[in-house]
């Protein structure tokens, strides 16, 4: 899968169109998680716009692969970009944790069509990743079952339970990518519960572990790539991210992993996103 | 006098003249039967494929039986992604594990996410026997009936385990079944009616004056006291409740409309079981005096099943004297 410069920037500018919209809507929702939807922003663009074989029009679609969100509070993230990809109208993205929205604080499935699963109670999209994985190799299907997973989920048993179920089972078809963003509500993550060597864990129970920066799109396209390529293992990307990553004031603070930008510094955050952290002349900001 | 379209075993209250079975062995023939039925019909087992029965799923469609090893919480979990894939997963545990250690997976990503995974919970009640308290639980059913979209049936006896475990296959919803260790008397026939959320008068009196509900093992007690009763000229209606959710509603009603007193019976902890839906139901529509067979508050002991039913009250003896109870308050 070769990908042009241009290619890449597209995905970059898609990156930025998911920040500035996961600012929105958290500003409008008075609640949720900034940090962790932030700093996968450009994991998500590169994707829904790249990699997933996914039809927004078809979501039933048999064949599509699947993309099951673990930790299910940074489904802002995946909002967004289901929106910027046509699954449903962007404004809708504004109804984020509103009554009756299909936009629920947490995903569940049977609100939203795309959504593959209900999530959000840490440390079990894996298991259901796999399932999903070991249900498609049972029957010769060709997909492949993506699973976005958390750092601080991996303090859950039931994670291990899944990696090790994978790695004894060599789901080929499966592809984790851990946010190692190092942060969960309580702190560092390596102060609440050190997880390192966390790679060399996932070795050991049989995974073929690919480590990026988790904002080089392109790294994470070539990562997809081999990963793909690893007939005999499951693989994990493992994607070192910033959190609040494009708004450098929130950047590697755990303090605002759960809670939502005020209008105010909603402000600020979307110049700087559009931006790129003040690094490019902004054309069009509001002052 | 038992309904003839009941189709119950002849010789029913001769006990000798009944086999005995577990439920559990009613669970491993319907989950063959099932499999052959439906090629999407998978059995999962966590490290207890012999006692759960799942050996005979796996010894028939060996490539669609899934080992997992002792992790109940990975058993509920990955059954809810098979069955998203598009897969029919039975699960299989004990139950004072599945449901009881993954209680959250079953909530989050079965009953919520709404997928057809079917939570086999063995070895249920007090009746496991000398395993003792840390395996006999007694809260299953309160658990899984609170869950929305979650369809909760105890069989009565090994052949409506059987007949339970074709149909859940079928049901489209999650399911809880509950099945026992310990060998209990068959008496249904294969010709016995059976649909999910029917329940089904086995005894019914010209005059009653008592309805006993029951399910699971204590169907039969309640059948043996109803006979005793009769001989002392207290008429009694018993409905077979396999469908603690969702519960026949019309059908209790009825019965207790009919008698004028109401007996539950359960081989369950009192709060939350079948007796609860019972009262719920009938504090609403039609408030009768009722008594509850069922283990009161306490957990299980070490003992052999038929010692521990009677120590705790679950049998027709003690479904006799709350009869008794129960119809001096009318």
């Amino acid at each position: 899968m070769t990908i042009t410069d241009e290619q890449i920037a597209a995905l970059e500018q898609k990156a930025n169109d998911i920040r500035q919209t996961i600012i929105e809507m958290l500003v409008e929702a008075k609640s949720g998680h900034t940090a962790g939807p932030l700093g996968m922003a450009d994991i998500f663009a590169a994707l829904y716009f790249h990699v997933l074989k996914h039809d927004p029009q078809k979501t039933d679609w048999p064949e599509r692969d699947r993309l099951i969100l673990s930790n299910g509070h940074i489904v802002p993230v995946r909002y967004a970009a289901m929106a910027h990809a046509g699954f449903f109208p962007l404004e809708e993205t504004k109804t984020l944790r509103k009554f009756g929205s299909r936009l629920q604080g947490h995903p569940e499935r049977t609100k939203l069509p795309g959504l593959e699963t209900t999530s959000g109670p840490l440390g079990e999209g894996l298991s259901q990743a796999a399932g999903i994985a070991y249900a498609a190799r049972m029957d010769g299907k060709k997909f492949f079952t993506y699973c976005a997973m958390s750092d601080g989920e991996h303090d859950a048993g039931i994670t291990w339970e899944a990696i090790m179920f994978a790695g004894k089972n060599k789901l080929a078809n499966l592809i984790a990518i851990m946010d190692r963003n190092n942060i969960q509500i309580n702190g560092y993550t390596e102060n609440v519960m050190p997880l390192e060597p966390v790679r060399a864990k996932y070795e050991a129970f049989n995974w073929h572990v690919i480590e990026i920066d988790g904002h080089n799109i392109r790294q994470f396209i070539d990562a997809v790539g081999e990963a793909k390529a690893v007939y005999e293992k499951p693989s994990l990307i493992l994607a070192h991210t910033i959190p609040g990553k494009g708004v450098p004031e929130i950047e590697f603070d755990y303090k605002w992993h759960g809670k939502p930008p005020s209008a105010e510094e909603a402000k600020k955050f979307i110049r700087e996103v559009r931006t790129m952290g003040g690094k490019v002349e902004c054309i069009d900001c509001e002052e | 006098m038992i309904p003839e379209n009941s189709h119950l075993h002849t010789k029913i209250f001769e006990k000798d003249a009944l086999e005995r079975a577990p439920t559990r062995d009613g669970f491993g023939k319907g989950a063959v039967e099932a499999g052959k039925e439906d090629k999407r019909v998978v059995v999962l087992c966590a490290d207890l494929a012999e006692s759960t029965r799942a050996e005979w799923f796996q010894k028939e469609f060996p490539d669609r039986y899934i080992e997992v090893g002792v992790a109940e919480q990975n058993l509920a979990t990955l059954a809810s992604g098979l069955a998203n894939y598009g897969k029919i997963p039975f699960i299989t545990s004990y139950a004072a594990f599945s449901p009881g250690r993954n209680f959250e997976q079953i909530r989050t990503t079965i009953a919520l996410n709404d997928v057809p995974v079917i939570v086999c919970g063995m070895h249920a009640g007090v009746s496991v026997g000398p395993d003792g308290a840390t395996h006999q639980p007694l809260e299953d059913i309160g658990l899984m009936r609170m869950l929305p979209n979650m369809t909760v049936i105890v069989p009565s006896d090994a052949e409506e385990a059987r007949k339970t475990t074709i149909a859940a296959a079928k049901l489209g919803t999650p399911v809880y079944v509950r099945f026992g260790r310990a060998k209990m008397p068959v008496f249904t026939t294969q010709e016995s009616p059976f649909e999910v959320g029917r329940a089904e008068v086995f005894w019914k009196s010209d005059s009653p004056r008592v309805a006993i509900i029951a399910c699971g093992s204590l169907v039969y007690e309640a059948l043996l006291a109803a006979h005793s009763l009769e001989e002392k000229g207290i008429g009694a209606i018993v409905v077979n409740s396999h469908t603690v959710k969702p519960l026949d509603e019309k059908m209790i009603l009825s019965a207790a409309t009919q008698a004028g007193a109401v007996v539950v019976a359960e081989e369950h902890q009192v709060a939350g079981g079948l007796g609860g839906a019972v009262a719920e139901l009938l504090a609403r529509e039609a408030p009768s005096p009722m008594e509850f067979i069922g283990v009161h508050d306490e957990f299980g002991q070490s003992g052999e099943p038929v010692e521990l039913l009677k120590h705790y009250g679950l049998d027709a003896v003690h479904i006799k004297r709350a009869v008794e109870r129960v119809l001096k308050r009318v």
